[in-house]
């Protein structure tokens, strides 16, 4: 395209097709675009999302009949430890930080990211702590294998590998917290004229409140990696009680950091499905005001909760009590979330293409992890299901049927506006409804597990856990065979799917992203949104007028 | 294929028992279980509230079937109502979890102390009051657990829950139960009694039970502990206050018996002797019955350490080093007659000696 063309299109947001005077090379490696950064944190986080998904499915081969078949104890344990990991801090975070990238601006009218190099570090600063990562099974004593939450002494004992994963966490923090500045940034500084904080689409919202989560306890972790790096190498003893160090100090330091990182990757999807179902109802979010209240003191009271993690390291009464009151507080925002959601389809005109059946899928299977959660919580019964397969059941009904189907949800609901083309929807319900299925029976029998006692982290067990296993197993595997038709899906709409997209395909889509042209041109807001078309979304929102602020 | 079949079979094969908490067999164990049945109620109904208005949303007020929606999007009154029921919900359960939690930590007035030691991978049990000691390891054998090429041996009933010494205790008496660590942090865990400790090094922290009948209950260690997590099964028996009493009376007198003479003068061979069941009952899991080890874990034949000076090897087996624990459990003679073992078996021809004395000396 000529110079003369684009002052041709000059008054409209279309300055696209600027990368035909780009390398790939220049397009992609030194990209500050952020729908270029935001497809390369998708598309990273989805390769970890397969990386970590094969190696559950190496977990759950294993466990498919008691005895060892495959693979020898210290390796399985290599194994949950990476999954663990790679799953966290791979594909759910980057994830949301990519969807972050590619749709807040276009959602709150900015033109960009505030910090766009910045933005380019923070992405590539994610390839080499994975490489870091998948190195380390190669290194003699392995992967680290002392689980997700590196419990010293236990990690004090491994070999390098923990050490290529402290370093590997490092990275993974750095990079998030980056992202995490550049959000804050964006939607405090560069909303369009007109959009106030309570004007804002709650997905805003919720990365806003995620980030800050992120700042707050990133560098926790970070701090207590490094601590456990010097007990390692330098003898410092912080967690090494033959040098009157206290192992139980880092179980203090992790989980208030691991807490809050749960809702790091809850509160994001929360903000997609309540981007999704308004849409799909043809109604305006119902009690945005008490959704994004209920987000703030979920984020609060995340703060509060960590010793819940650690009911069976011997606290006192008292502060096993307080730990469990608060917890169970916790029940109250999230059931307003839920509420809220469900009065958002009443009296609804509802339709359900893929991301609304995504987004209900979400809201059901969501409920079900937090009422395990709400079990978990009672102290007492807490003794029973620590470290058992109730645990496994109940955050993976909280992670993979709460963060992972919001995040397919967005995916389809957005793929129209990265691609410019319609997915085909028939395919994306068979997607739907082969995950849900398959979901159910990998993770639901691990209830069961859980109450008659089987430990988690075991690659071998009793004859009675049989059944259970061997039907989760079975699940385990044609669920990840459906993220096969997943991706096939995506590519099939990148290469032009069932056709070209309007710039506005759902019906009862308001916000700002779809007011401009799909595929979403390689430039937008470039002069911000009029006040009469921020209006206009937030009218349709219900945003303005009888909206109390 | 049978495999499959069956998981696909599964819900009409599973036994009711396999899926609620196994049978409880201790006051607390049963307030959990009965607190756990309540919970479940109210979540039961909670849940068919909610899914009820949320399916009847989604069968009638459907675009398809003509619904107009309604744009409503506000409304205090039910806002509140629906912050404030469950905020009340909450503390009616609240109270009797709370009145567990008391109980379940209250370890006074107990009448007999066990400290529970976790080892890299088995536990290690003293009975305070009748000075009576030992360790309890799991029995399975491996033959049954490798199955790496489909010729595993058949599994029993007790598969991975079967110890050689299991804890005894007397039936009706209040339990309390010191746990600590050589190494990691393990947990003992005893679901029938609803017990899960942690077993922390360097600290001790306790927990208690009273059994209601005579038996035999398992558990599994239920903290990851490292490579043999999953072998390392916690297993108590319950007898009469008759049974455990000649039983504490039988221990004193074998551990009379069995206990190495500090004062007896080893030879090589002895020592040698000694040393292999000390070997096959501490180093086996790792080095393996040929001393080649696996994996992570090195070749005893040839090693640096078992040819070079012997107070290095020593201070290898008394302090540790990487995924190598400390065994400075065992005692004098074991570790002196373990080195002494291992540097002149498995073709390695040193033809040094240590000597309990040494090993007395060097903890210091």
């Amino acid at each position: 395209m000529t110079t003369a063309n684009d002052a041709l299109h000059a008054p409209s947001h279309d300055h696209a097709h600027e990368e035909h005077h780009v390398s790939f090379v220049q397009r992609w490696f030194y990209a500050t675009n952020h729908k270029d950064i935001g497809t390369l944190y998708l598309w990273f986080a989805f390769s970890m999302f397969i990386t970590g998904g094969i190696m559950a499915l190496c977990i759950r081969a294993e466990l498919f009949q008691p005895g060892l078949q495959f693979w020898q104890p210290d390796f399985f344990n290599q194994l949950t430890t990476l999954h663990g990991v790679i799953m966290v801090f791979g594909a759910i975070m980057p994830a949301f930080t990519g969807l972050a990238n590619w749709m807040l601006p276009l959602m709150i009218g900015a033109p960009d990211m505030a910090f766009a190099r910045m933005n380019n570090w923070s992405f590539w600063l994610l390839p080499p702590a994975a490489a870091l990562l998948m190195i380390s099974f190669f290194v003699p004593g392995g992967a680290a294998a002392g689980g997700w939450t590196l419990y010293p002494p236990l990690s004090i004992q491994a070999g390098m590998g923990m050490d290529l994963a402290i370093f590997a966490i490092h990275l993974l923090g750095l990079s998030s917290i980056m992202g995490s500045i550049n959000i804050v940034t964006t939607v405090l500084n560069i909303r369009a004229p007109g959009m106030t904080m309570l004007k804002m689409p709650l997905f805003g919202w919720t990365m806003l409140i995620t980030a800050y989560l992120l700042i707050a306890v990133a560098p926790v972790l970070a701090g207590a990696v490094t601590m456990l790096l010097t007990d390692r190498h330098f003898d410092t003893h912080f967690f090494k009680a033959v040098g009157g160090g206290d192992p139980v100090l880092f179980q203090h330091i992790f989980w208030f950091f691991g807490h809050p990182e749960v809702y790091i990757m809850a509160l994001p999807a929360f903000g997609i499905v309540s981007q999704i179902i308004p849409t799909f109802a043809r109604k305006p979010l119902f009690g945005y005001v008490s959704m994004v209240y209920a987000t703030c003191s979920i984020a609060i009271l995340s703060f509060m909760v960590w010793g819940h993690h650690m009911f069976a390291v011997g606290m006192p009464a008292s502060t096993q009590l307080f730990f469990m009151f608060l917890t169970m507080l916790i029940a109250v925002p999230t059931g307003v979330k839920v509420f809220n959601w469900i009065a958002t389809m009443w009296q609804g005109s509802m339709t359900f293409e893929t991301p609304m059946l995504f987004s209900i899928g979400f809201v059901c299977l969501f409920t079900v992890g937090g009422f395990s959660g709400l079990i978990l919580a009672i102290a007492p019964v807490d003794t029973q299901m620590q470290d058992t397969y109730y645990v496994v059941a109940h955050f993976h009904y909280v992670l993979v049927a709460g963060a992972l189907f919001s995040l397919f949800g967005a995916t389809y609901y957005w793929l129209p506006k990265w691609t410019g083309y319609m997915y085909h929807e028939g395919r994306g319900q068979f997607h739907f409804w082969w995950s849900m299925i398959w979901f159910n029976v990998t993770f639901f029998p691990m209830h069961f597990l859980g109450l008659a006692g089987m430990p988690r982290r075991i690659p071998d067990y009793n004859m009675q856990f049989t059944d259970f296993n061997a039907m989760a197993t079975v699940g385990a595997f044609c669920f990840g065979l459906g993220q096969i038709f997943f991706l096939f899906n995506v590519i099939h709409t990148i290469r032009g799917g069932v056709g070209k997209a309007p710039a506005s395909p759902w019906e009862g889509a308001n916000t700002l992203e779809w007011e401009v042209a799909s595929p979403a041109p390689h430039h937008t807001w470039e002069t911000p949104p009029s006040l009469e078309i921020v209006e206009k979304g937030l009218k349709a929102q219900g945003l303005l007028g009888d909206h109390h602020e | 294929m049978r495999r499959l079949a069956l998981a696909l079979m599964l819900p009409a094969i599973a036994k009711a028992g396999e899926m609620n908490f196994p049978p409880a067999q201790s006051a607390i164990a049963h307030e959990i279980t009965n607190l756990h049945t309540l919970l479940m109620w109210v979540i039961l109904v909670i849940f068919l509230l909610v899914f009820g208005v949320m399916f009847y949303a989604i069968l009638k007020h459907r675009k398809s079937l003509g619904h107009a929606a309604k744009p409503f999007h506000e409304n205090t009154t039910v806002e509140i109502l629906w912050t404030v029921i469950p905020a009340l919900i909450l503390i009616a359960m609240a109270w009797p979890a709370a009145r567990v939690v008391i109980a379940q930590k209250d370890t006074r007035d107990s009448e007999i102390t066990i400290k529970a030691t976790g080892y890299q991978w088995f536990w290690g049990y003293k009975y305070l009051d009748h000075g009576v000691d030992f360790k309890s390891r799991l029995t399975t054998n491996r033959n049954q657990i490798e199955e790496y090429k489909g010729k595993g041996s058949p599994k029993g009933e007790h598969y991975l829950l079967e110890v050689d010494e299991p804890l005894v205790v007397p039936v009706g008496k209040k339990i309390r139960i010191l746990t600590t660590s050589n190494d990691v942090i393990h947990s003992w865990a005893m679901p029938a009694f609803g017990v899960k400790q942690d077993a922390i090094p360097g600290f001790i922290r306790d927990t208690w039970f009273k059994a209601e009948n005579t038996g035999t209950f398992r558990g599994q260690c239920s903290e990851l502990c490292g490579k043999d997590h999953g072998f390392m099964p916690v297993v108590v028996k319950v007898v009469t206050d008759k049974e455990f009493q000649d039983w504490v009376g039988k221990k004193q007198a074998e551990a009379k018996a069995a206990s190495d003479d500090p004062n007896k003068k080893w030879t090589k061979d002895e020592l040698i002797a000694r040393g292999r069941s000390v070997y096959e009952g501490n180093c086996f899991a790792c080095h393996k019955a040929d001393g080649k080890g696996s994996g992570p874990y090195p070749s005893l034949v040839g090693s640096k350490i078992v040819l070079g000076p012997i107070a290095d090897h020593l201070g290898m087996v008394l302090k540790g080093k990487n995924a190598m624990p400390a065994w400075s459990a065992l005692s004098d003679t074991e570790i002196a007659a373990v080195v002494t073992y291992e540097r002149n078996s498995f073709g390695n021809t040193v033809g040094d000696a240590l000597f309990p004395a040494d090993v007395k000396a060097a903890r210091k």
